[in-house]
């Protein structure tokens, strides 16, 4: 038996190690889950891009579930999400809601020009206090928010077809949004 | 025309100090003490875009950001505790470079303990074995009668 413990300490490290690679390539390194999940999402109140005069908070959004997604004209990967949001999950029929976050109105509305608008409604966040609150750190960032306010689950980094199919549908059922 | 080397001492030199001087942008501190303690503050803190930096080196735009919070916060009164909370609850308690102790962080807190007791009972358990060997061997030798002995030494 003694004989055999250097080996036993061997295949212990060997099996470390695998879980280790295998760890890192089935997470996102850099991903951080987010604590908010289960809490009431921050109270925000922001100017809707297209009139700044009029803003939308959280609490007129209270009643329907709704996703919003974070986005900003200087994010390259937004761009790389933004078809899919248009082709994928706006005919889900949850209501959009689009953050201009850290981004100029200006950028913002020309960035939509360009691309084509998905969104239900667009609050702009330019200094990205609002951000913060919902911590916000890359974008494109989504946080899906249930009739009661609470969020439910958070995605960090661009929506792919397939984490639709394996995430977010999944979760809207929760809601009882049935998938069209 | 100065020597080379001393052109390259020069340069070496506005390097090192480039490298020293803060990449933060000015904030407006009132005194002295008030830096000092966000400079403690955004040092224990994680930027979330550069993982491996501290909220006092990175240069990320959102690191900009947090700082500028970090530093609204303090003037409103708010405690270090209190502000690092905010950020926890927020950006998870990865944020806190000193990870805080609860039942999810028992594994990384303890492990190297245990990992140090298992090492000490194993040595000691070889030690008393071999020291009861040697015991043996003495008295084998004393009563005159050849023994095997056993163990091994590894």
């Amino acid at each position: 038996m003694n004989r055999l413990l250097p080996l036993l300490g061997f295949f212990a490290l060997v099996g470390l190690l695998g879980f280790g690679i295998w760890w890192n390539q089935h997470h996102e390194m850099n991903e951080v889950p987010s604590p908010l999940i289960g809490k009431p999402a921050p109270e925000f109140t922001l100017p809707l891009l297209y009139d700044s005069t009029k803003s939308l908070s959280k609490a007129e959004l209270l009643g329907k579930p709704y996703l919003v997604n974070v986005f900003g004209s200087w994010c390259v990967t937004c761009q790389d999400e933004h078809p899919i949001l248009t082709k994928k999950v706006k005919p889900l029929g949850i209501k959009l809601i689009g953050m201009a976050w850290k981004d100029q109105p200006e950028d913002a509305k020309r960035w939509l020009a360009q691309f084509g608008n998905p969104y239900d409604a667009i609050v702009s966040d330019v200094d990205g206090r609002t951000g913060i609150d919902f911590g916000v750190y890359m974008a494109p960032e989504s946080f899906l928010v249930d009739a009661q306010g609470v969020i439910r689950y958070k995605r960090i980094g661009m929506f792919t077809p397939e984490l639709i199919e394996r995430e977010l549908l999944p979760e809207m059922a929760k809601l009882g949004i049935a998938r069209p | 025309m100065m020597p080379r080397s001393v052109l390259m001492a020069l340069l070496l030199a506005l390097c090192a100090l480039a490298s020293t001087a803060h990449a933060i942008d000015p904030l407006p501190f009132k005194d002295r003490a008030e830096e000092v303690r966000f400079q403690n503050l955004a040092r224990q803190l994680r930027c979330l875009v550069c993982q491996n930096q501290d909220l006092a080196d990175s240069d990320a735009d959102l690191a900009k950001d947090l700082r500028k919070q970090v530093f609204d916060m303090m003037r409103a009164g708010k405690s270090d505790a209190e502000i690092k909370q905010y950020l926890a609850a927020r950006y998870n308690d990865f944020v806190l470079y000193d990870p805080p102790l609860k039942p999810g962080t028992y594994l990384l807190w303890f492990t190297p303990f245990v990992l140090v007791a298992i090492g000490a009972i194993a040595l000691l358990r070889i030690l008393r074995r071999r020291a009861r060997a040697a015991v043996g061997e003495a008295l084998t030798r004393q009563s005159g009668q050849p023994k095997n002995t056993e163990e091994e030494d590894w």
